[in-house]
């Protein structure tokens, strides 16, 4: 199954430098994104989801916050894989 | 009674059974013809009730087409014929034939319309769907499974003592709303609560799926606990604790989630966090929210069914789904990887994908009822949602460090039934007409408004911008080998310890006991304890719901610690 032709074959996403385009690629849409914020008109349900920038900040906030939460969980729960033993 | 026999659970479960004297190379092609004949033949039948019978003086429905039953009915054939074509290739007559009578019993289920009939399927699917587990023939697989039978028989027991409290007071054993009233309605909420994964009440799942076969766990991802919601939904829209349980199990599970290395696992703790966003719609109980469960619950099984498949999939191939093991697969696979993050891009709810025109029905629903706090949960939990199926999944399989896997792509079978299951994400989408017609109630929703789209794909980016803000600067948590505790730990360590404690302890007492007392006394002690007894039950006090009631709990203690 292996050969060695397979795996010296190189793929753009093998190089480092490429896989920064794709972060940058993502930097410039979040900050069309937040660029947009100005423009179009907003429907918010409540007071708090119409400010500025609101969405943004929630979802990049929400997600380092459930990442560092895990990391703590990871703490109080994490055990050998054969905890259990079976 | 011929309506009865042609009730598409029955010609799928007869179907199931006809599997057992087919010869093997026929299995495949059998999997997939039942359950579409078996779809075209319920589209055929009329709304209403019918299929009625008579057992032990209880008048039963066994089919009951409306608004609600229909739409799930539809797409448990649909999964059921998806699931079959990507279990083509396997030689096992146990899957096949299981598969077969589960996925009917679960439409059975939904198709029932009064408790006795419900209960008799829901103890079907226990029973068949345990098979899959135990299809995987290890010892993890046989103890998960035991354990994964004993709760969903006890769900059944309490379904059972409901239904029987019922029927013992007088009431109707009509499947209709049931409410948060009395003891009966208590238990058989506990018993759907069970199957719905509500907190605590949910690792039956995360411990049993990931232990069953490559194809088993995909069978099994789309009807238990959707039959849940859909009994929810038919007993207890509106009830406001649903909302508060719902919101909880978006939130808790993505936590584990961010830390499990067992990617089947990853997307079971993903399942329950989906679960909970159907669970608030039915708490919230309008009809916008009825309908968002509804369509998310469609959504979500074609889309985690899809998930599900692709990590079957790398299984099949490289023969781990554990993270740490895996990386680099997408030169290998180039398909899988497509499908999987086709099926990541309908979960995290990104437009033009199906979660995006579902989910967001119910958080809608949410927003229009005033319940800001519900709400912002929600949206938080769809952070945690891009997270772990939206990026881990396939991120860690097929990108990241190259773990020189080289392995043939996905059998073609495969490779049809995700590709299939990717289209169908993407044209419910694209286009959500069809589906929007089909929902309990009629749709005055529209997903496709500039505010949505980008607030949206506002808080999607950003997720992913701080993922990759987190994986470059090496804090992104490392994928490792390890268990990691959740509440199964309490019924497989906790109280199997305390119950050895206790047995000691009484046998220590009873020989003390007998030791001081004389024989007569300890005749005397048991003569009143007899007498005792026979009279309450004899006099029928206390009440019999509340005997019953007992009993189904005094038997569920004994099965957990028996078996477990």
């Amino acid at each position: 199954m292996t050969t060695n032709e397979d795996n010296k074959r190189k793929y753009w996403l093998d190089r480092p430098e490429n896989v920064t385009k794709i972060v940058w690629l993502l930097w410039a849409l979040c900050f069309i994104l937040v660029a947009v914020d100005f423009i179009y008109h907003k429907h918010p349900y409540f007071s708090f989801d119409g400010t500025f920038g609101f969405y943004p900040i929630f979802g990049f906030i929400a997600y380092c916050f459930i990442v560092f939460s895990a990391k703590l969980l990871r703490r109080f729960v994490k055990r050998d894989e054969d905890y259990y033993d079976e | 009674m011929n309506e009865f026999l042609l009730n598409p659970a029955i010609l799928m479960m007869a179907g199931g059974l006809l599997a057992l004297t087919l010869p093997k190379r026929l299995l495949g092609l059998w999997a997939v013809i039942v359950p579409t004949l078996s779809l075209f033949w319920f589209l055929y039948l009329p709304e209403g009730e019918s299929g009625q019978l008579t057992l032990l003086g209880m008048e039963l429905i066994t089919l009951r087409i409306d608004h609600l039953s229909f739409i799930w009915t539809v797409i448990f054939h649909i999964a059921a014929t998806l699931a079959g074509l990507y279990a083509w290739h396997v030689k096992d007559r146990q899957q096949q034939v299981s598969a077969l009578i589960y996925s009917g019993a679960a439409i059975g289920a939904v198709l029932a319309g009064d408790l006795v009939t419900l209960f008799i399927y829901w103890e079907l699917t226990a029973l068949s769907s345990v098979m899959l587990i135990w299809a995987s023939r290890t010892e993890a697989a046989n103890r998960a499974g035991f354990r994964y039978l004993v709760i969903q028989v006890i769900s059944g027991l309490l379904l059972m003592s409901g239904a029987l409290v019922i029927y013992q007071t007088g009431g109707s054993l009509k499947f209709e709303h049931i409410g948060l009233e009395g003891l009966s309605g208590w238990l058989i909420f506990i018993a759907f609560g069970i199957k719905c994964c509500f907190p605590l009440l949910h690792n039956w799942m995360q411990d049993a799926y990931p232990q069953a076969t490559v194809t088993g766990t995909v069978v099994l991802s789309a009807f238990t606990t959707k039959l849940a919601v859909y009994s929810l939904a038919r007993g207890y829209a509106g009830e406001d604790i649903l909302v508060i349980i719902g919101a909880t199990m978006t939130a808790f599970p993505i936590f584990f989630a961010v830390i499990e290395n067992d990617l089947r696992r990853v997307l079971s703790y993903s399942l329950n966090n989906q679960l909970g966003y159907m669970v608030v719609g039915v708490g919230i109980g309008t009809e916008l929210a009825i309908n968002g469960a509804a369509a998310h619950a469609f959504a979500h099984i074609l889309y985690k069914a899809l998930l599900f498949m692709s990590m079957g999939a790398v299984l099949h191939r490289v023969g781990t789904i554990k993270a740490s093991e895996l990386g680099g697969l997408y030169k290998s696979m180039p398909w899988t990887t497509t499908f999987c993050i086709i099926g990541a891009l309908s979960i995290s709810a990104f437009p033009l994908f199906s979660g995006f025109v579902t989910k967001a029905m119910i958080l809608t629903a949410v927003a229009g009822e005033g319940q800001w706090i519900i709400w912002t949960v929600l949206l938080f939990a769809s952070a945690g949602v891009v997270d772990h199926s939206g990026i881990k999944v396939p991120f860690f399989s097929f990108f990241y460090h190259d773990a020189g896997h080289r392995v043939k792509e996905a059998p073609w079978n495969m490779l049809l039934a995700m590709g299939i299951t990717a289209c169908l994400c993407i044209g419910i989408g694209v286009y959500p007409e069809p589906l929007y017609a089909i929902l309990p109630y009629a749709v005055d929703y529209a997903p496709y408004t500039t505010a949505h789209v980008i607030t949206q794909l506002q808080l999607l980016l950003f997720a992913a911008l701080a993922f990759t803000t987190l994986i470059r600067k090496g804090w992104y948590p490392e994928e490792i080998h390890s268990t990691n505790l959740d509440f199964d730990w309490v019924y497989r360590r906790v109280l199997p310890a305390a119950a050895h404690l206790i047995i000691a302890a009484t046998r220590r007492t009873i020989d003390t006991i007998s030791l001081l007392l004389s024989k007569p006394a300890i005749i005397i002690v048991k003569r009143v304890a007899n007498n005792s007894l026979v009279s309450t039950i004899v006099t029928g006090n206390p009440s019999t719901g509340a005997m019953v009631g007992w009993i189904s709990i005094l038997l569920s203690l004994f099965l957990m610690l028996n078996f477990i």
